[in-house]
This record gives structure tokens, sequence and C-alpha cells, in this order.
């Protein structure tokens, strides 16, 4: 109806103008997806999501005058284990260099891979909780009925505000797909439902 | 701007009687601007209805603290397609209808550029609404993490969410069709003379809109696909198990949302710069400016998004960019606003329903704008982020800036689309209670939100109380208000009024009102020749 007297010209100027507007719609589709690898290399170059790194610590002056409560709390998330720490809370001085230790087990009969994610209540607490060695540094693999035993090495700041009696450290497990051993877990969802090996 | 008309004898002449197919096939069929502008228009409004049952059963339940109307799942579920109706299926439907309608008689053009393909982006709308409301439906219900869709919510919620991806998805098709029918439509089919900065202000601000759709519309298509993928198929884009970040859909989204949030108001902008200019009888101020400041907000749209972030977690040097870029942008608003405020001093006004609904939007626009500086503010926005203070100013610059925009351009312009003059009388009744009631539902909303009362909760703490009852009031008496226009419509166009004459408007002066009332079915097939 509108070209009816539009010449050729004019339909071929239209159609022009649509191509390139089209080409410009499917790069900004790419564009959404290119920012996926951007994100990352910011949070890299800025050390935003460093949680897997070793923390350094500079000031080793122990704090004697003050205790703090630690908390720990281990959950798994759709993977089998069973995750505890082997103690519940732990009272600690500021600056002083402490070990806590985490048991999991693989009940199932297939060897399964799981990364833990830490998080700190309350939340600020996580810059001053600084972990030298931890096990979830590190994607952990555990073979068919292995138990095992994993330490957290840690300093509390002493500039943790004095407001903080209490810090609750909690680890959340989750499966790992295409892990070494993953070939076998069925799904997300299901995980916990093993099909065997 | 005035026009010679049939200055040469080739086709069709203007009153040609319209040929088109009875009854439903007409609109099914259709490839004509203003058919399928009066489908979006209608499909908008009914949209709007149904967002607005949503939202009145959310006042009704937030009338009191406790649960009394509905369960809490389901109420998480009606302030998510609140949000994703209004904004989707009943804003910006409504302003490509003013853009079908109005465009091709402003430049002086016989259609839109692609016929065929405006009818595909309209006839892509209805599924994917039926979509969205029938989400409400299916087992586990509709979308209820919030019409921002954030991960890890969305990625466990049942398959009312993926029905909301493929509406967003169908939704993008249709605006991005339309933006490039409207892009090539401006470039290519004005008449002769009408250079670029000659054109009403409506068709800047919608070429400007359209740019701003192509570039940002794929952008959500790709997070939503992402979420889909994340849900379905493995991929771990959001999701921190497999090494995803949900932080990361925030960006993406807010990419996205931030410009769309200028989608909205941008048509909304062109109306009011097209109406003021009219009732003050006087040309618009600073025109040149104007189209700059269009200009300026949408490029400084796309580097302000994090601000709806400020408590994610960011450096502070992010931070510290997000607001005050956020806050360059009340510049060239507020050279709009001065500009408007210019093209009325010392002017012949008069007020008729369409200047006064021009002179709401200026007044609770502004003030939503004013809140929105307040939101920049990083230190302040931690504060009340998330909170009914951010509800209000949302409200005031969608409803009362873009809502009220929309009615004033339906009451200029209704003449012109039905040949019949809108009752003045019902329009000022529209009017009035839809400014009182509006400040009667959402500035209560700003203390509620200072005083600390969480958004997208369905209980609340009893200090609350007395604010909410005053909000669900006026929440009500702004949605029944609504049928008075439905009725001034209707009434246009049942042709109950007086016959409106091609020029009802002493100060217009573009193309359209050059037309007669009501416009021919087809119109402008010889071009206008502006001076």
């Amino acid at each position: 109806m509108t070209t009816r007297d539009a010449g050729p010209a004019l339909r071929a100027d239209n159609r022009s103008i649509l191509a390139r507007l089209v080409v410009v719609a499917a790069a900004m589709f790419a564009f959404g997806y290119a920012l996926v690898p951007f994100y990352e290399k910011i949070c890299q170059v800025t050390g935003l999501r460093d949680i897997d790194r070793p923390a350094e610590v500079r000031n080793t002056q122990v704090d004697a005058s003050r205790n703090v409560r630690i908390e720990l709390d281990a959950n798994t998330r759709g993977l089998p284990w069973t995750f505890r720490p082997l103690v519940a809370t732990i009272d600690v001085h500021p600056g002083a260099l402490t070990q806590v230790d985490f048991e999991i087990v693989n009940p199932t009969d297939r060897p399964v891979t799981g990364q833990a994610i830490p998080s700190y209540l309350p939340r600020n607490a996580s810059e001053y909780f600084r972990k030298l060695d931890c096990f979830c540094f590190s994607t952990q693999t555990l073979q068919a009925g292995e138990r095992r035993r994993m330490p957290v090495v840690f300093v509390l700041d002493p500039e943790l505000p004095a407001d903080v009696p209490v810090v609750t450290l909690s680890y959340t497990f989750f499966e790992v797909e295409g892990g070494p051993s993953a070939r076998a877990a069925s799904g997300r969802d299901n995980g916990s439902a093993a099909r065997g090996s | 701007m005035s026009s010679i008309p049939h200055d040469h004898a080739a086709g069709g002449h203007e009153h040609e009687h319209a040929h088109y197919p009875g009854g439903i096939m007409r609109w099914i069929t259709t490839t004509n601007h203003k058919d399928i502008g009066t489908m979006y228009l209608w499909f908008s409004f009914t949209m709007f209805l149904v967002g607005g049952v949503m939202a009145l059963t959310i006042r009704a339940e937030l009338f009191q603290p406790g649960l009394q109307v509905v369960h809490p799942e389901f109420f998480n579920q009606l302030t998510s397609l609140h949000g994703l109706i209004m904004v989707f299926g009943a804003i910006m439907p409504a302003a490509v209808g003013f853009a079908n309608w109005m465009i091709p008689m402003l430049i002086g053009a016989p259609d839109m550029a692609f016929a065929r393909m405006n009818n595909w982006s309209f006839w892509l709308l209805p599924p994917a609404g039926i979509m969205l409301v029938g989400s409400l439906f299916v087992p586990g219900g509709a979308v209820s993490a919030g019409w921002t869709l954030y991960p890890p919510l969305t990625i466990q919620n049942g398959m009312g969410m993926d029905l909301a991806i493929f509406a967003i998805h169908i939704m993008g098709a249709s605006s991005i069709m339309g933006s490039i029918n409207i892009i090539t439509t401006i470039l290519n089919l004005r008449a002769p003379g009408m250079t670029l900065m000659k054109m009403p202000l409506f068709c800047w601000t919608w070429l400007i809109t359209a740019y701003l759709l192509i570039a940002v519309m794929p952008v959500l298509a790709g997070a939503v696909t992402m979420l889909l993928t994340d849900r379905h198929f493995g991929t771990s884009f959001f999701n921190a198990a497999g090494g995803g970040d949900p932080v990361l859909f925030q960006h993406i989204f807010w990419f996205f949302g931030h410009p769309e949030v200028y989608i909205i108001i941008m048509p909304a902008f062109g109306i009011i710069s097209e109406i003021i200019p009219v009732y003050s009888r006087k040309p618009l101020f600073g025109y040149a400016s104007m189209v700059y400041a269009v200009a300026g907000i949408a490029i400084l749209s796309f580097i302000v998004w994090a601000h709806h972030m400020f408590t994610v977690g960011m450096p502070t040097a992010g931070l510290l960019f997000y607001m005050y870029a956020t806050m360059l942008i009340a510049v060239p608003t507020g050279v709009k606003v001065f500009n408007w405020l210019a093209t009325m001093w010392r002017g012949a006004i008069t007020f008729e329903t369409p200047m006064l609904f021009a002179l709401g939007f200026l007044f609770l626009f502004t003030l939503g704008g004013f809140t929105g500086l307040v939101l920049a503010i990083m230190p302040v926005d931690i504060q009340i982020h998330d909170t009914y203070y951010v509800v209000a100013h949302f409200h005031y610059v969608m409803v009362a800036g873009s809502l009220f925009a929309f009615f004033g351009g339906v009451y200029h312009w209704i003449p012109k689309w039905t040949g019949t003059m809108y009752s003045e009388k019902l329009g000022r009744i529209h009017f009035w209670l839809s400014l009182v009631f509006f400040n009667v539902a959402f500035f209560p909303q700003h203390f509620l939100g200072l005083a600390g009362m969480p958004r997208r909760i369905p209980d609340y703490a009893t200090q609350f109380t007395d604010w909410n009852m005053v909000s669900s009031i006026g929440a009500f008496g702004f949605g029944i208000s609504q049928f008075v226009f439905l009725w001034a419509v209707i009434k246009c166009i049942r042709g109950d009024g007086a016959k409106a004459p091609a020029k009802p408007w002493e100060g217009a002066t573009t193309l359209e009102w050059t037309l007669p009332s009501p416009a021919p079915y087809h119109t402008f097939e010889t071009p206008p020749v502006v001076k």
C-alpha cells in the first residue's frame, strides 16, 4: 500500500536501511553475550571475585584483649555428600592463626567433584576474614565412599570492628558438572539420584 | 509548516474510497498504518486494564498488615507480572500506536515504509500478552522474581518463567521490527521540503527511541536466552555452582534496562512537545536544543546502568562514576523542562484536556525526576534501595510521565482519528480524578520508603499501616477513573459529540491538521510540499 507509487529506487533504499538495522540488532545480540567474557575480565583485573586465592596477612599482632566467636556452617546443594565442621563454634583472638577442620563423605558408589563457595555473616566480615589455606580454593573430587578431612587456616584481621562479636563462616558445596567424574551424574536438579558409574 | 496537497495529478487522490475486507479480516490482514495504530492502542489499553487489576489486587492486599486477599507466592507473581505487562504490554505498545498513527501524517508520508512488516509486528503482541497472562495458570504459576527477572530465583521458577522468556523474545522481536519501520519511514518517506530539523519533535523523539530499541532489545533477548539455557541446557552464565555469577545478569539486564527507561519516556516527551506549543499558541521554544537534549539523554543512558546496582557490590570508583554520570542526565532533562516552560511563557494559553494532561505531566514528571536525583546519590540510595521510595519514584515518571502524556496525546488527536470532538467535560473529570488519585496513591509511598518499607512484600510492620491505606484508596480511585477515559473515547468512536473540523485547535501547525477529520483511510498519497 505504502510504496504503491514508490519507485524502485526508494524501495531499494528502504531495503538497504532494513538490512543495516538488522545487522545492528544482530550485533547487539552478540554484544550481550560478549559482556560475559568482558565481565570476567573486569572482575579479574579489579579482583572483585577473588574468593579462590589465599589472602595476604600484613599485621600479625594478636589482639588478646577480645574474643570473637566463629560459627561454622556447612551445606550442600544438589550434591550427595555429607559435609560438616568438626567443631560448630570456636573462639579466637583477632590476629591469631587458627585452623578449623571440615569433613566430607561421599556415600555414593561413584566419584563426584564439588566446589565449595564461602559466605559470611555479617556480610562485611568477609574483608576481615583472611583465609591462608582453604579447601574452597580448588575443586574436590571424592572417590566412591571416600571420607576426607579438610582444613581452613585463617587469621581474623585485628581491624575487625569491635561491634562484631560473632562471625559466621558458611560453606556450600556445589557439584561441578563435567568434572573428571561427573559424566555419570544425570543432571543438576536430581544430582543425588546416582545412576552408577 | 503548511502544505500544498494535490499539486500533481498522478496516482490516486486523497478522498479515494478505502478498500479493505469487512469484519475481522480487515484487522488481521490490514497493512494500513491507521488501522495498525488503532490496534496497538487498543491492545495497550487492554493490557493496561489487565496490569491495573493486578496492581489493585496488590493494593488490596497491602491495605492493612497481615495476609487477607492473596497468598504471598501469588502476590509475588502479581508484582512481577504487573511490571512486565505495564512496561512491555501497555506503555511500549501505546507509544508504537502513536507512532503508527501520527508519524506518517506528521511527515507527510502515505504509510509506514514496510507496511506488511508493520502488520506482523502488531500481531506478534497478542500471543505474547496471552503467554504472559496465561503463565498465571501453569503449574508453579507465573514468574515471581520481580519484573527484573534476577537469577538465582528465575533459574528456580517453574515453567511460568519459560513462558515469560518467550513472551519477552516475541515482544522484543515486535519492538525491533516496529523500530526498523519507524526509522526507515522517517529517513526515507518525508515529504519534499520536510528536512530532519523541520520535523515535528514527536518524530525526533521516536527516531532516537527507535535507535535505542534496536540497540538494547537484542541485549535483553540475549540475557533471557542465557537464563533459558541456564535453566534447561546446562549452561552456567548465572549459576554460581557452575562458575557463573548472578550479578552478571544484573549488569546485562540494566544495560538494557536503563535505556529502556528512556524508551518509555521519550515518546511521551515528543507528545508533550506537540501539545504545549498548540495550546500556548507559540512555536516550541528551543527546537534544536530539544533535539540535542533527547540525543544527549539517549547517549548518556548507555553509561549509567549500574546505578540500579549500588548495593550489589562494586569498587568505589565505579560507584562514584555511575553516581556522577546519572546526575549528568539531569542537565539535558532540565533543558527540556525549561524549554517547555519557556514555550508557555507569555503564550495565549487555553486549558483544554490535552493541555491539562501536559501540565500534569510537567509537574509530576519533574517531581519524579527530582526523586530520581535523590536516588542517584549513592549513599542515600544504599539506604532506600528496594524501598517504596523507589516504587514512588518510577511510578511518578511512568504513570504521571508516560501515561499522562499518552492520555494528553489521545485527547489531542482523537478529533483527527474519529472525526468527533471528545467531551471536554469528561476529559476534565478524567484529568482531575487521575491527578488527585494518582497523588493520593503514590505520594504517600515516598514516606513509606523513607520510613523503610521494602517493596515486593505482601505483609508489613504495623507502623506502615496508615499510609498504605491512603495509598490503596488512591490506587482504587485512580483505577476506576480510567473508565471515564474509556467512556470518553467510546463516545468519540460512536460519533457522539460535536463534529470535529479539520483543524480543531487554533494553535495547531503540523501537517495532520491539513487533512480532513476523520483522517481518510489513505492520506498523503501525493506528498505535500513543505515550505
